[in-house]
């Protein structure tokens, strides 16, 4: 009997990472903007992305969106009514996307193909800590908060905050009525992904929209 | 909570590795798991215990080395390991930290064997064959 070490240097998410790579390489010669979309339940994801979609289509711009939920097909019923296509992804139980549902649902969307796509939204499982681990092959993670969750969520959760390229504020038009304090979250936001874009918006009033939406033809217009 | 597929990933990939080595037992499986990895000790030594139980992987050690998050400085050109995850600023002059250069981690480092027979590997090269 001899013992010995096997060097295996293997990441543990391989499959899902090598998965990514090759979807992220279809996104780009497709030349579709993908956004992960990341925050915990109740945060107004759905409401965000909806209006999102909305003003989308309203100038032109062709969208569509891939909702992650756990069990129902409520968030794609209500994105739908932006008018753009949308599908949902049920997890069974799963508390994060993979590359490999992205993958799938794409595969089998009948009627959009990702070459007619400017922006693809996809609308990940509510959950601040899973989804940080699994790259979808977006070229932007997108973290949200809203004006009730605290302003030391992002201190709360460094992982999910700090691998975020954009950040935005919900609901903002409760922010006085719930004793918002802006400039702790927008510092504690920034402590943790310095120079972070930060979006202060509300899905309800429409405000910071316009802003969020320049921000996409910007990052869409990069290539 | 996705520990346990995280542990069922890696059980994949342990016995997919082991298949150079034909009836070896596996004493240790070591991983580096980055702080900034999201996922906890405790409940992957919970969910490996699971995972392998009544398998051939049943009574492996699973070993966590953490590997800190260091940050390279664009600012002061140093960097070094955060003194603080609420803060990400370079500790050696306090500048934000942009440059994240280790923290998230999430990989089998090795796995500890113990061959059946001598030469295990040799032989397996001859089946082969």
């Amino acid at each position: 009997m001899t013992t010995r070490i096997v060097e295996l240097r293997q990441g543990i998410l391989k499959k899902n990472d090598e998965l990514a790579r090759e979807l992220r390489g279809r996104f780009e010669a497709a030349g579709v903007l993908v956004l992960n979309l990341v925050s915990s339940p109740g945060t107004g994801k759905t409401e965000f992305l909806q209006k999102t979609l909305t003003a989308l289509r309203l100038n032109g711009s062709r969208a569509a969106a891939l909702v992650g939920d756990l069990e129902t097909d409520n968030d794609a019923r209500r994105l739908a009514l932006s008018g753009v296509p949308v599908r949902q992804i049920n997890t069974h139980g799963i508390c994060h996307l993979e590359a490999e549902m992205v993958g799938r649902h794409l595969e089998s969307w009948d009627g959009v193909e990702l070459g007619g796509l400017d922006y693809l939204f996809i609308e990940n499982v509510g959950n601040l800590v899973c989804p940080s681990s699994y790259d979808l092959g977006e070229r932007i993670r997108v973290a949200l908060l809203s004006v009730t969750e605290g302003e030391d969520k992002p201190l709360k959760y460094p992982t999910l905050f700090n691998s975020a390229d954009a950040a935005v504020i919900t609901k903002i038009d409760i922010a006085e009525a719930v004793g918002f304090d802006r400039e702790t979250a927008l510092r504690n936001i920034r402590e943790i992904r310095p120079g972070i874009r930060v979006f202060e918006t509300s899905a309800k009033t429409g405000a910071g929209i316009d802003g969020w939406l320049d921000y996409l033809a910007q990052q869409k217009a990069k290539w | 909570m996705h520990e346990l597929s995280i542990v069922s990933s890696i059980v994949e990939s342990v016995n997919e590795s082991l298949k150079a080595y034909p009836g070896a037992r596996v004493l240790e499986v070591r991983l580096r798991v980055g702080v900034l990895a999201a996922v906890v000790e405790d409940s992957l030594q919970f969910c490996w215990g699971i995972a392998t139980d009544g398998s051939e992987l049943a009574g492996a050690r699973l070993v966590v080395n953490a590997v800190p998050v260091t940050v390279h400085c664009a600012a002061c050109g140093e960097g070094g390991a955060l003194e603080s995850l609420q803060h990400f600023r370079c500790p050696n002059c306090g500048a934000p930290a942009t440059d994240v250069r280790s923290g998230r981690e999430l990989e089998i480092e090795s796995v500890e064997i113990e061959d059946a027979i001598e030469d295990a590997a040799e032989t397996a090269e001859e089946v082969a064959r």
